[in-house]
């Protein structure tokens, strides 16, 4: 096999490598492009590959002890920012494709543009804000923190969610809350069928309409804490308010379970 | 896993040849087995003709040089017998050709006649589309059929990642819906009812030159294109028709669509403005030929959208 020509950055020439199936794996050498001054930190992302970009932040976080920096042109690229547990301040100025900022715990990140499938996924602390719209799965597994969305979003947001906020400016697809288990969910838009769909637990608000709801979801009475939480969340991130909003829970007729903690769960045993 | 794509010039021709290969290049990730183009260049009154005589990985032995050009000939003469007048016929590989012909008969009959030649297989046949479809990645095929010259209004693309049947060109997208002009469908995804479709379609008549489920679909539109629906309906019905997980896209002389299953479980992004409309399984594909900062989108669950020239 020929080798691809390999993007060039500021480095010296990067070897080609592969992967099993074949396919180009560039050098996962630090680029070490970023202009670093007080703490802050920017680089250029155009002419980095995924993984080139994810060992350029993590270089900078954990080695070079920044705590706010900018990425920019991220040009879609898919997995940027996972596994990052430390508190800083990450601005993405751009898009990202699918599992951006996976597995954090901590950090605060704005990205100005879109994100593909499954952001957030797994994130266990942190806020996350993204000003455009989002893909589907958005906030899979999600144990806490924020993630604000302000534009829509795809099917199945939240999917097992088990903690935290995911905060929806636009509408949202099919099985939004699908087998959730904790947490909260606020969509001022619409949301497609299948709302809730054997969800265990949490609370789901909806601001629009609701095509139909899933299986063991039911709409429950909003209280004045609910009022309370919505305008709370909702002028944090400076989310223009619906009209008004219904709250959806969990019907419990198929509920099975407790909602201890493991640890919980012990201490009772 | 696969990836899809898929861009129309609403306004006139522009380069799609280098912008599908662009956007398929950027979704390698997503299959490297083989990659597909479906183009649509300028209408005439000639039919365009795509073939092969024989898949790249057949056995090249002894034989092998004297059996294509003996298969190339004997399309030659069954063209002629049929009443198609072959104005320009040029290989662009070995096994891979493409005609221009001036025929007024039937074009399933055409077809019918020239894939009884043994191992010749039709990849599409109308007045303004082609496909072109070969082993590898979107730019080695683009550079053997010389796809950087192709202009044209709109265009569908595949990269595949083979996992139900063989890698070769009978497997790869898009697929032209025979025997219909101008017609042909890119798919990501599954249909579970594919032999259920297949049956009801064989009945009715057609025939199938692959064992992939992709072809199912094109050859539904087609069919109820056929029957008067519009090509909207035609996607709306097949949405409640087959069942699985997909997400396809299809073109037709003047337009392209997309489809997306009640299920939502393949991607699809989508940037639309006055002038230009593209789609993809994977965001970098789209910024693979436009501008950064678009504005793109994912279409939801069920949902059917058309755009035409």
């Amino acid at each position: 096999m020929e080798p691809v020509t390999q993007q060039t950055t500021s480095q010296a020439p990067a070897r080609t490598v592969y992967d099993a199936r074949g396919l180009v794996e560039p050098h996962a050498d630090v680029p070490k492009i970023s202009v670093i001054a007080d703490g802050r930190a920017s680089f250029d992302a155009s002419e980095l590959s995924t993984r080139q970009i994810n060992r350029e932040l993590r270089w900078l976080l954990y080695d070079e002890g920044v705590t706010d920096l900018t990425v920019r042109k991220t040009g879609s690229k898919h997995s940027i920012g996972a596994g990052l547990l430390l508190r800083a301040t990450i601005t993405v100025e751009g898009s990202l494709g699918y599992f951006g900022f996976g597995i954090i715990d901590g950090p605060e990140v704005h990205i100005t543009g879109r994100v593909g499938w499954s952001v957030c996924e797994n994130m266990m602390s942190g806020v996350v804000v993204i000003d455009g719209n989002a893909g589907s799965c958005t906030g899979a597994a999600i144990r806490g923190g924020d993630l604000v969305v302000r534009g829509s979003m795809g099917a199945r947001t939240g999917i097992d969610q088990k903690g935290g906020l995911i905060l929806n400016g636009g509408n949202a697809g099919s099985n939004t809350g699908f087998m959730m288990q904790r947490g909260h969910q606020i969509h001022c838009g619409n949301v497609g069928p299948g709302l809730g769909d054997s969800m265990y637990d949490g609370t789901i608000y909806v601001g629009g309409t609701v095509a139909s709801l899933g299986v063991d979801c039911v709409e429950a009475e909003l209280d004045d804490s609910d009022e309370e939480y919505l305008e709370r969340k909702l002028g944090l991130y400076d989310i223009e308010r619906a009209d008004s909003f219904r709250k959806f829970v969990c019907a419990k007729k198929l509920w099975n379970y407790d909602n201890l903690e493991p640890s919980e769960r012990k201490l009772v045993l | 896993m696969c990836g899809i794509a898929g861009i129309i010039h609403r306004q006139g021709s522009a380069h799609i040849g280098t912008e599908v290969t662009s956007m398929l290049q950027s979704m390698k990730h997503r299959g490297p087995d083989s990659t597909g183009f479906a183009l649509y260049g300028p209408p005439s009154d000639l039919v365009v003709m795509r073939f092969t005589l024989a898949d790249p990985r057949t056995v090249t032995d002894y034989g092998y040089v004297e059996r294509l050009e003996r298969s190339r000939s004997e399309v030659e003469s069954r063209l002629a017998k049929i009443g198609a007048n072959v104005e320009r016929m040029n290989g662009e590989t070995s096994y891979a050709y493409r005609a221009l012909i001036r025929y007024e008969g039937e074009l399933k009959a055409l077809a019918d006649y020239v894939e009884d030649v043994p191992g010749v297989e039709i990849l599409s046949l109308g007045s303004s589309l082609e496909i072109v479809k070969d082993l590898g990645d979107a730019e080695n095929v683009a550079e053997q059929y010389d796809l950087s010259t192709f202009e044209g209004t709109h265009a569908i693309g595949h990269v595949r990642m083979a996992t139900e049947s063989d890698v070769d060109i009978s497997g790869a997208h898009p697929y032209w819906a025979y025997p219909f002009s101008d017609v042909a469908v890119v798919h990501n995804g599954q249909l579970t009812n594919y032999h259920h479709w297949r049956r009801r379609l064989e009945r009715s008549g057609h025939r199938f030159q692959s064992e992939c489920d992709s072809e199912i679909i094109a050859v539904y539109l087609a069919e109820r294109m056929g029957e008067g629906l519009s090509l909207e309906v035609a996607m709306k019905t097949s949405l409640e028709e087959f069942d699985g997980v997909f997400t396809y896209l299809v073109v037709t002389k003047d337009s392209l669509g997309m489809a997306k299953d009640s299920m939502a479980a393949k991607p699809l992004v989508l940037f639309e403005s006055a002038d230009v409309v593209a789609m993809a399984s994977e965001e970098g594909a789209i910024h693979a030929v436009l501008p950064d900062a678009v504005e793109t989108f994912d279409p939801y669950e069920g949902e059917v959208l058309v755009w035409s020239l």
